[in-house]
């Protein structure tokens, strides 16, 4: 009797502990800002002078009154995750997991009166399937840019013009590979195959019925043997290649920009590939029970207006999504040192390079979004893959 | 090994501390002190109290609730894009444990890994310790103890990017001087644990071969007897204990550990780092593949039982 007690007791703790969810309340309120804000982003987006130089949360703190907390995280994993526990007020979110924390009641959707820089943000970005749902909008655009492969310019000569120097089985950099220990780094592989295997028939890298899927998987279990280390943080990668363990791989420009600063590291040269490329356009959302709704807007008009937005873009390396931006960022990066954007020369303005005013180059990536049974590609004769069974089939690649 | 214990009211050094150390017992406190006297049950409760319910609590709760959160179950949303969590009791997710080889396959390297840390700590260890309780001058004894547990004083994460450092293909130490280096893979996890887990084997070892009667050796030796005889025959039965509790650490310790193959594992991969990888997208999944080494720890520990090790700790 008092066993049965106690398991019940157990029991009840555990579920309350494990069902308890938002209850789905809006973050409307207006008034006097709550001097905290709690922010949840990818490395590099708000950056608060821990790299020397970089600074733009300490004139936010000064100007607003809001304290902010920053956490970062290193996938989209985790953000959707960590953004489901209701600690953090606001979340730059990539589209694989901004659709999953919308319809799972997380984010409120935006009161576009609040949002002071909203008419200056590139109109391509607005009311993408991945910040906005049954027409309302729940994310305001940040910036965008190509998941790019980076190459060590000792090591990698000629300059990799194919993502075959990553996936063929007979690439002469066997063994210092790398590649984003990702589960939406399947796509990658698909959209290689897209170009490559036109048999199969990919038309959208998240879109993958099982055959396709099958072919992706198998693609990367072959890659897996030539790769050296997989990353799983934007400074594992940088690391390595510093110190040269691994001298080819998929990145984003933000790596690049580290190891281009460090003056011991070898040179490194990124680009987009002949196949195109994935790539990542990022938004930020308000918690649904935010805490301080009125610093996480205060939040959002800093990081979205154009001096900030042009030394976010020009630290992390992507386009910005207020076109404002473009006016202020300074010639080729010059805080950087030399721009190693793709086709960048020393002349280009960062907007330029990262072609942030091009609706047609925006359109042409392929997206992070979350794959679902329902083809995004629009087929309806067969039933795509689901994001879960890709996070099974990454741990299939990954220990065998 | 016994332990007397006394009656701490009828005991011969029961002083009353009040008398001496501050004014008169006030009213209450004598009363509690009576009443505490007479009442084992309550002054047991009161002290064994806090300690139980912490254990109970963060303990035994922590591994009911991992327990349970194996048998609860992921269920699509309608959507597809989200999964909920459905709280009826299921196996399902051990079955997809038992029924991919993947899965099997990584349990199974782990506890390769496990038993290769083992022995491996257990042959450095044995010389060493050896040396330390019968060798060496009480001078150099305290000297090894230090510098044995002296890598206890560096976190983890400081050794394992210091290996990272040594092991590095691209222009680590070993490299650099030696011409050559496991590079990141399961051999170099599989060094870098050992070195992890080294004192924990060494110093049960140590403790062990100290209470080891020389007299004894030194009969082995009179009978005739040479040193392996005297080793398998009178230092490893007596041994056998420390042994085993050194191998509870080593190999429960290496059955846990994820993160050093993130430093130096390369793409090698061990159950933590599948239990990570999934804990945020499939709790139950994640909980259900954390209760593997649990079961292994239990079965060993009983193992270990078996031999009578334990009593003898």
């Amino acid at each position: 009797m008092r066993r049965q007690m106690w398991a019940a007791l157990v029991l009840s703790a555990v579920l309350a502990v494990v069902t308890a969810g938002p209850a789905g309340a809006s973050a409307t309120a207006t008034g006097k800002n709550e001097g905290k804000v709690s922010i949840l982003a990818w490395p590099g987006y708000a950056e608060n002078g821990s790299t020397a130089g970089y600074d733009w949360v300490t004139p936010f703190e000064k100007q607003t009154g809001c304290k902010a907390s920053v956490k970062t995280f290193n996938t989209s994993d985790e953000a959707f995750q960590l953004f489901h526990t209701g600690q953090y007020d606001v979340v730059s979110a990539s589209g694989d997991s901004a659709l999953r924390s919308i319809v799972n009641g997380d984010t409120a959707p935006i009161d576009l009166k609040r949002v002071t820089n909203y008419a200056d943000l590139a109109k391509f970005m607005k009311k993408q399937a991945w910040n906005s749902y049954k027409g309302k909008v729940y994310g305001v655009p940040h910036g965008w840019g190509a998941n790019l492969l980076m190459w060590n310019k000792n090591a990698v000569t000629p300059a990799p013009t194919s993502w075959s120097v990553v996936f063929d089985k007979n690439s002469p950099y066997s063994g210092k590979i790398t590649a984003p220990d990702n589960p939406i780094y399947i796509a990658d592989a698909a959209l290689y195959l897209s170009k490559t295997q036109p048999g199969l028939g990919i038309k959208n890298p998240y879109a993958l019925d099982q055959k396709q899927f099958k072919a992706a998987v198998a693609l990367l279990k072959q890659q897996k043997a030539n790769i050296g280390e997989y990353w799983d943080s934007a400074t594992k990668e940088q690391e390595a290649f510093t110190k040269a363990s691994s001298v080819v791989g998929a990145t984003w420009q933000y790596q690049a920009n580290l190891v281009q600063q460090d003056t011991s590291a070898p040179p490194v040269e990124t680009a987009i590939p002949q196949e195109g490329a994935t790539a990542w356009s990022d938004n930020w959302f308000i918690q649904s029970n935010a805490k301080h709704p009125n610093c996480a807007y205060e939040w959002i008009n800093w990081i979205t207006s154009p001096q900030v937005q042009s030394q976010v873009a020009e630290y992390f390396g992507e386009a910005p999504a207020n076109l404002k931006a473009c006016t202020l960022t300074s010639d080729g990066g010059t805080h950087l040192g030399t721009p190693r954007a793709p086709g960048a020369d020393a002349t280009t303005s960062q907007c330029a390079t990262y072609h942030a005013q091009d609706p047609a180059f925006y359109k042409q990536l392929s997206y992070w979004v979350t794959p679902t049974t329902k083809c995004l590609d629009g087929r309806t004769n067969v039933k795509c893959v689901a994001y879960k069974d890709w996070l099974s089939a990454w741990d299939e690649i990954k220990a065998s | 090994m016994t332990t007397t214990v006394q009656h701490p009211a009828s005991g011969p050094s029961s002083p009353e501390p009040d008398e001496r150390t501050g004014p008169p017992p006030a009213g209450t406190r004598r009363r509690a002190a009576r009443f505490l006297a007479r009442h084992r049950r309550v002054r047991l409760g009161l002290t064994l109290g806090a300690p139980l319910t912490w254990l109970l609590v963060i303990y035994v709760g922590a591994l009911v609730a991992l327990l349970m959160t194996s048998l609860f179950s992921l269920a699509d949303d309608p959507t597809g894009l989200l999964t909920r969590l459905n709280t009826s009791l299921t196996l399902e997710n051990y079955a997809r444990l038992w029924n991919t080889a993947v899965y099997r396959e990584v349990a199974q390297r782990t506890v390769v890994a496990a038993i290769t840390v083992t022995v491996v700590d257990a042959l450095l260890a044995l010389p060493i310790a050896f040396y330390m309780a019968k060798v060496a001058s009480p001078w150099g004894k305290r000297a090894l103890v230090v510098a044995v547990t002296m890598p206890l004083w560096a976190g983890y994460l400081v050794k394992g990017y210091a290996w990272r450092a040594i092991l590095d293909p691209g222009g680590g130490v070993l490299k650099e001087v030696f011409g050559s280096t496991p590079g990141f893979g399961s051999t170099s996890a599989i060094i870098v644990l050992c070195y992890l887990w080294f004192p924990y084997m060494v110093i049960p070892l140590f403790a062990g071969l100290e209470r080891l009667p020389d007299s004894l050796l030194e009969a082995s030796t009179d009978l005739g007897a040479k040193a392996g005889r005297t080793f398998w025959s009178v230092v490893m039965p007596q041994l056998l204990p420390a042994l085993a509790a050194g191998s509870i650490f080593t190999f429960s310790l290496t059955l846990g550990d994820f993160y050093m193959n993130r430093i130096v594992g390369g793409t090698n991969e061990y159950i933590g780092n599948i239990v990570y990888r999934n804990f945020s997208a499939d709790l139950p999944f994640s909980a259900a593949y954390a209760m593997v080494p649990v079961v292994i720890m239990v079965i060993y520990l009983l193992a270990i039982r078996r031999t009578g090790a334990l009593e003898e700790l």
